[in-house]
């Protein structure tokens, strides 16, 4: 439970960091590269290193790389669809998800 | 497809425009995937939990905000702002995109050197790589497509 914790407080201050300084930031599309920061892994990799060990977090980091590759799909689908139809943001987003789940364990699968 | 060609430029005082509820938002979001990237890597191993590690986690609560902050700007200036606020929020999609690509970078980099270097320099090395992937991938996009 506790490590849990820590997690979430060490994962929420990254996060939010990060958001922060992508805010601070002029162009959108400049500032959009902080919306694909490496601050969920930059947060966990630490505690999994000193818990579980290098071969763990190396396997962890090998499946992030279809995490990535799901976020891209998304992110690409995500500006197209704004771009082109008179959409909302969150709708597109949340709805988008989805998405990434599908492409990130198929991706998963064969990178795995 | 054609966004600004502003310079890149930082703005803390946009910081203070952000209310309160919206960090503590983002906080918790962060905070959460975090956690749950730990539960799912202790229950389904670390493949599927590494998964995680890139789960766009807070990306619909800022597009959500950049959407809020383009159309309360044009409202000041009696416009409605609904198409500047898609473009702004595709913009930042695009950059995520762009962001992405490093991500891939920072995943390799830390996949193939953990075992043969000290953790603390393969983490600075892949965030840094990340960075200068990313960055070098925006200049590219502004420098050869967005100008044609």
């Amino acid at each position: 439970m506790a490590e849990i914790l820590i997690r979430f407080l060490i994962g929420g201050a990254v996060v939010s960091g990060f958001a922060a300084l992508g805010e601070m930031l002029r162009p959108k599309s400049f500032a959009g590269l902080f919306g694909a920061a490496p601050s969920v892994a930059l947060a966990t990799l630490g505690l999994t290193l000193a818990r579980q060990g290098q071969l763990y977090a190396g396997s962890e980091a090998h499946s992030m790389i279809a995490g990535a590759a799901a976020f891209f799909v998304y992110a690409v689908c995500t500006s197209c669809v704004m771009r082109r139809f008179p959409a909302r943001a969150l709708p597109v987003t949340l709805g988008l998800l989805p998405l990434w789940f599908a492409v990130a364990f198929a991706v998963g699968r064969l990178v795995g | 497809m054609r966004f600004d060609l502003k310079p890149v430029s930082a703005r803390p005082s946009a910081l203070a425009e952000t209310a309160w509820y919206e960090y503590a938002i983002r906080f918790v979001f962060g905070g959460l995937i975090t956690a749950a990237a730990g539960i799912i890597a202790k229950k389904y191993g670390p493949i599927t939990g590494g998964l995680f590690l890139a789960f766009p986690a807070i990306f619909p609560s800022g597009a959500t905000l950049i959407e809020k902050r383009e159309r309360e700007r044009k409202a000041r200036a009696g416009l409605t702002g609904v198409c500047r606020a898609r473009l702004a929020v595709a913009a930042d999609a695009a950059g995520a995109a762009m962001g992405c690509v490093g991500l891939i970078v920072f995943a390799t980099a830390v996949w193939r050197w953990l075992n043969e270097f000290p953790a603390p320099l393969v983490i600075a090395g892949a965030t840094l790589a990340w960075a200068m992937t990313s960055g070098m991938i925006w200049i590219a996009w502004k420098r050869h497509w967005v100008r044609h």
